[in-house]
């Protein structure tokens, strides 16, 4: 049963392999052409060889004019064999690196438009290994498939059509040793699967620790760890050294076994044709040439036995990769989802309920107007669920029941870039791409001048910093912004929304790592630019909060407490327990 | 040079397996060895069976194949063993060594070289390197051994044959070797493209909501379109040419056959040579091709794997910038200044600007000393110069009235506790994460820790207290419970020395306040520096440093500041203001 649905799985899996693949099916075609041509070619040559060594008798006989007949021959042959071979290459890379390129796009495409649930819910780390070194597995198994399991089938095949050709009875002989082969390969692989999954598993221990530790890097330095550090290190990785030596040892086992098992055939071919040829039966030449595809014939399925488990592993990653590239997207917007054109700022949220899990409630029937211009704050110890109401803002993740409104339409009837792009969000975890200084405060958005950004940048009081780069807007940074600290990495996300303000802002944390005077200084700032416009903002300073129109108190993921800063204090409720910790120092 | 480097290093690594690396390719030429007896055998089939119709001649010959065969298959897996092994342990070396040289790498190379090529580098180069060296092992000697091995079995045949093999060689030598010359910088293209495509690939996960907020996902599509078509068409240059190693092998040699025939059929001819040997010279020309095939197809690996490795050599250049010292922090007694900055200034590697500049002061024993200004201004620089984490550029850092670049680095961390302003955890237990920097706390010190970072009362909700699980990077912990954490850690080893950078900016004002009583009230009275946004968390501090633009703008306790330090007291009434309000 379970093998059935393995079974199922793989076939499944290859044909979405197949999907892919039909893009290129005239290269295929024309692939699996070259390679039947390039086999008879290369079996062609020693049947032109042994004719020419069969009229090599000794002193004096020898058939000049045929042998030279044979030999323009050869060379045709031969420069052919060799172009419809290097087609026939060009045509597995090309193949291979387009499907693999082709399975990347599409990856990639569905990470755009993934729901934030799945990648909240899984660490990049894997996401990022299946669409990179997944991938690159099945691009070397699907290669390695079309330039050794196809040529080595035919090969097989065509070697045993010539010998049949040449003699019936040792074809019999060699079809019968055939076996022997296989299942010495066969017997070595299951039994080297163990130690290879054994490899995968401590690979995958140790892979952790190693990005754990270099992540933590300055960590492990500032409190000396690096010895015992080291000391982990050592013992995972002797660990693997056990695992990688059966495994690679065991492995390599294959190798020389099923070559012996060709000697074998060799010997007995040799044996057998040479006394056929006592009785007349076979000629010297023939008998040459018989040996040379003996030596060939058994070649092609040790390649194919390390195929099959090359194949194996790259059909597992490709299973992967799809199951990346299958996950649900994100809905499509609705056909006629309306575009939000210039939004006054009126959102309205009615009976909401949400929670990311089914079996721990969060928000539950939440009423929340408000209107245009209004400062709505939420509050709450840390990890309270703040940033759940932004998720359900931004759309990025749906509620379960009721709605949100924007300008009295349902945001699920809006589409989304205008719905994101009608609010301007600066989040706690400052995000920087590596990119220059300017790639990120424009973030994509064309038409703005040096002036305007650095205008924007010195209202966010960023630009002092910029400028002092060394090349200002143009220098570059490194992925997340390494050297930069925390505070300037904050000032440039806020440049970002300062660069064109909608009317509409969500400012998570978003001055927390910035001091008091700049951070005053900003809030003037975003309150000149901020009449008229509605503005959520999530704070644990309480001070940036007082003047709020609407406060949402929250407390392990619900909403306890609604309203401005005076009727919560009057309430004596957590708020103003909150409100009074501050000054108990 | 550089080839010279490369093979020296990687001999390095091999030097613990020695043996193993010699004996390898040896048995891998014995193997070759007996190989090359076959083609001598058949023509004996030949002309001493065949021919005199002797079948008791071509049994014996029959079982003398045998014979080599598995001679041959005993030779060949005692090879692959100790290939294995040897390939395996280099790995491992290399591995361990690397991790090692990037442990001793300071901040400044960690901020310039990015963690995520680290990785690759650590984890799949190595892998191919690994492959690598396997294939080397087993056949990079094995081939030449049987090409050559066939050429000189040929001069025994005939010299004047043998000649066609020797030109064979010469043209079969240039296409592998420039195959493997043109195509090893083009691999080493496709592994930075690969990097490129991760990098993005990464960068779409953590920005996601950045991303689809500015409506981004079409442009990073493209941006990724783009990437991705640059790496395709690399893979596709590099396997043109390498697709073109087995038809060019396969056009010299059966030309070379071509002419050993015919030159064959003129030597037999004249009587020189016999029927049966001319099969012989055909058999190791053969043997040659198809031991020639077999190489192509991991030329491919091969040269990926130097391509491989010397990304690995590059992390190995990375030099330490710093060196270490050799004293150990002593006691100085109360009147030596704990910590004590003369004269110095900073700058960044590549960051124009110093960004401390001049700064001097003294922290005595048991002081607690505030550091405030504005974002940018120096001061978590200024902190991280304490531990030395980064070298001065000028001036000098002196603790207990020794130069800090004179102590070890292990006392140093001894002496001094840092809370990062990135609270970063690691995956294990919560005692493990606490024990991080004292391998042999007590439970007293743990406790103690866990009290005054007010990380006690979550600690106590967790299912098995202390042995409760925290996962990577501490994901299963809120911000405020992560910071409370690492201030802990920092705690357990009751250092002398402590150092707080920002380390409180996720907590709640409740807890904060909490906090920074329980430091107060700390029996053992360490010296603290406490880097802060708010002047409450500092306004009780002994001295005071205010930082402009890496400059002291103000040094004092906070009532002289705030009489004589314009932005001390602008700072001040800013948060005042706001708190009375």
């Amino acid at each position: 049963m379970a093998q059935q649905n393995t079974n199922g799985k793989r076939k499944s899996t290859i044909k979405k392999v197949w999907h892919y693949l039909k893009n290129y099916r005239f290269l295929l075609i024309l692939s699996i052409l070259m390679a039947a041509l390039t086999v008879a070619g290369t079996l062609y040559v020693p049947i032109l060889v042994g004719d020419a060594i069969d009229f090599i008798i000794k002193k004096g006989q020898v058939n000049f004019a045929a042998i030279a007949k044979i030999l323009e021959k050869g060379a045709t042959v031969i420069l052919f064999t060799g172009i419809t071979q290097w087609i026939m290459n060009i045509c597995n890379n090309h193949i291979t690196f387009h499907v693999t390129r082709d399975i990347r796009n599409e990856a990639m495409k569905k990470i755009e438009k993934l729901p934030l649930k799945y990648i909240d819910g899984h660490s990049y780390g894997d996401v990022v290994s299946r669409v990179i070194a997944d991938v690159d597995q099945f691009a070397d198994g699907l290669l390695m498939g079309f330039t050794q399991f196809f040529t080595g089938v035919v090969t097989i095949l065509g070697t045993l059509g010539f010998i049949f050709s040449i003699h019936v009875g040792i074809a019999l002989l060699v079809v019968c040793l055939t076996p022997i082969s296989l299942l010495v390969a066969r017997f070595i692989a299951t039994h080297t699967y163990s130690m290879f999954k054994l490899q995968s598993e401590t690979r995958g221990e140790q892979t952790a620790l190693i990005e754990e530790m270099i992540e933590g890097e300055k960590v492990v330095k500032a409190f000396g760890y690096e010895k015992r550090a080291g000391e982990r290190f050592a013992a995972v990785n002797d660990k693997l050294q056990g695992y990688s030596l059966k495994a690679i040892f065991f492995s390599s086992i294959t190798n020389p076994s099923t070559r012996f098992v060709n000697s074998l055939v060799y010997a007995s071919v040799a044996l057998s044709g040479a006394l056929t040829a006592i009785g007349g039966g076979l000629s010297v030449g023939q008998l040459t040439c018989l040996l040379s595809y003996a030596n060939q014939y058994t070649k092609p399925f040790n390649e194919i036995s390390g195929v099959v488990t090359e194949l194996q592993n790259a059909l597992a990653c490709a299973a992967r990769i799809f199951e990346l590239i299958e996950e649900t997207p994100e809905t499509d917007d609705k056909k006629d989802a309306l575009v939000l054109a210039n939004p006054e700022g009126n959102i309205e949220l009615s009976h909401v309920n949400f929670s990311y899990t089914t079996e721990k409630r969060l928000i539950e029937d939440f009423n929340l107007n408000v209107k245009k211009g209004q400062r709505i704050a939420i509050v709450g110890p840390t990890g309270c669920g703040k940033t759940t109401i932004i998720n359900l803002l931004m759309r990025f993740y749906d509620v379960n029941k009721g709605t949100i409104m924007v300008e009295g339409t349902d945001i699920r009837d809006i589409t989304r870039e205008s719905l994101r792009t009608s609010y301007g969000m600066v989040l706690q975890d400052t995000w920087l791409r590596s990119g220059t200084i300017r790639d990120n405060i424009t973030m994509g958005r064309e038409g703005f001048s040096d002036e305007q950004i650095i205008a924007a940048a010195k209202e966010a009081h960023s630009y002092s910093f910029i400028k002092k780069m060394p090349k200002g807007l143009d220098t570059y940074i490194t992925e997340d912004g390494a050297g930069m600290s925390q505070g300037q990495k904050q000032l440039l996300c806020i440049t970002r929304v300062m660069l064109d303000l909608p009317s509409m802002l969500i400012l998570d944390e978003a001055t927390s790592s910035i001091d008091t005077r700049t951070e005053q200084k900003i809030q003037n700032a975003f309150a000149k630019m901020m009449a008229g416009r509605t503005s959520f903002i999530v704070a644990h300073r309480l001070s940036t909060i007082q003047n709020a129109d609407v406060i949402l108190v929250m407390r392990d993921g619900h909403i306890i407490e609604q309203g401005n800063h005076e009727t919560l204090l009057k309430q004596n409720g957590f708020y103003a327990k909150l409100y009074n910790s501050q000054f108990a120092n | 040079m550089k080839k010279k480097d490369f093979m020296k290093k990687l001999l390095y690594f091999m030097k613990d397996y020695k043996k193993e690396s010699v004996l390898a390719p040896l048995f891998k030429m014995l193997e070759a060895f007996f190989e090359l007896f076959v083609p001598l055998v058949v023509a004996s089939i030949i002309d001493d069976g065949i021919v005199p119709k002797d079948s008791g001649h071509i049994i014996r010959m029959c079982l003398l194949l045998l014979v080599l065969a598995a001679v041959g298959l005993t030779c060949s897996i005692t090879a692959q063993y100790f290939a294995a092994k040897s390939a395996v342990g280099a790995a491992t070396g290399i591995r361990y060594e690397l991790f090692t040289h990037i442990q001793t790498l300071g901040y400044e190379e960690m901020d310039t070289v990015g963690t995520s090529t680290l990785i690759t580098r650590m984890t799949s180069d190595i892998n191919q390197v690994q492959n690598g060296i396997n294939l080397v092992l087993r056949l990079f000697l094995r081939s030449p051994f049987i090409v050559f091995g066939a050429m000189i079995m040929a001069f025994t045949i005939d010299v004047k044959a043998a000649m066609i093999f020797v030109v064979a060689i010469i043209l079969l030598s240039i296409v592998v070797f420039g195959v493997m010359f043109i195509t090893k910088p083009l691999y080493k293209k496709v592994q930075s493209g690969l990097d490129t495509i991760l990098g993005t690939t990464r960068e779409n996960l953590t920005g996601v909501r950045v991303i689809r907020a500015f409506h981004q996902e079409q442009a990073e599509y493209n941006k990724f379109l783009a990437e991705n078509e640059e790496l395709t068409s690399l893979q596709k240059f590099a396997g043109k040419i390498s697709g073109l190693t087995n038809p060019l092998t396969f056009i010299i040699i059966n030309f070379a056959i071509l002419v050993l025939i015919h030159t064959g059929a003129v030597r037999v001819s004249l009587g020189t040579l016999s029927q049966g040997q001319v099969v012989a010279l055909y058999n190791y020309m053969s043997q040659i091709l198809v031991e020639l095939i077999k190489l192509a197809n991991l030329i491919i690996s091969v040269t990926k794997a130097m391509a491989c490795f010397n990304r690995i050599q590059d992390v190995f250049h990375i030099e330490p910038s710093m060196k270490e010292g050799t004293k150990t922090v002593a006691a100085a007694g109360n009147t030596t200044p704990a910590v004590e900055f003369k004269n110095v200034s900073f700058t960044y590697a590549g960051g124009g600007d110093h960004a401390v500049e001049n700064i001097s002061f003294k922290a005595m024993p048991g002081q607690t000393i505030g550091i405030i200004g504005g974002t940018g201004s120096g001061k978590s620089t200024l902190v991280n110069l304490i531990p030395r984490f980064y070298d001065v550029s000028e001036g000098e850092v002196d603790i207990a009235g020794k130069n800090v670049q004179d102590y070890t680095y292990g006392s140093l961390r001894n002496t001094i506790s840092v809370v990062p302003q990135k609270a970063q955890l690691f995956a294990g237990t919560i005692r493990d994460n606490l024990t991080f920097g004292c391998p042999d706390a007590t439970e007293e010190q743990i406790e103690e820790a866990l009290a005054i970072s007010q990380a006690k009362e979550f600690v106590d909700t967790k299912e098995g207290r202390l042995d409760a699980k925290i996962e990577q990077g501490g994901k299963n912990l809120s911000g405020g419970q992560r910071q409370r954490l690492t201030l802990a850690r920092a705690l357990v080893p009751q250092s002398d020395i402590l150092i707080m950078d920002d380390s409180a900016s996720a907590l709640d004002y409740a807890t904060d306040a909490r906090l920074r009583k329980a430091i107060q009230d700390m029996k053992r009275k360490p010296t603290v520096f406490i880097v802060s946004q708010r002047t409450s968390s500092i306004q009780n501090a002994d001295m005071i440093l205010v930082l402009d633009d890496g400059k002291i703008a103000g040094q004092g306790t906070h009532e002289q500041l705030l009489k004589s330090c314009n932005i001390y007291r602008e700072i001040y009434e800013t948060q005042f203001k706001k708190e009375e309000a």
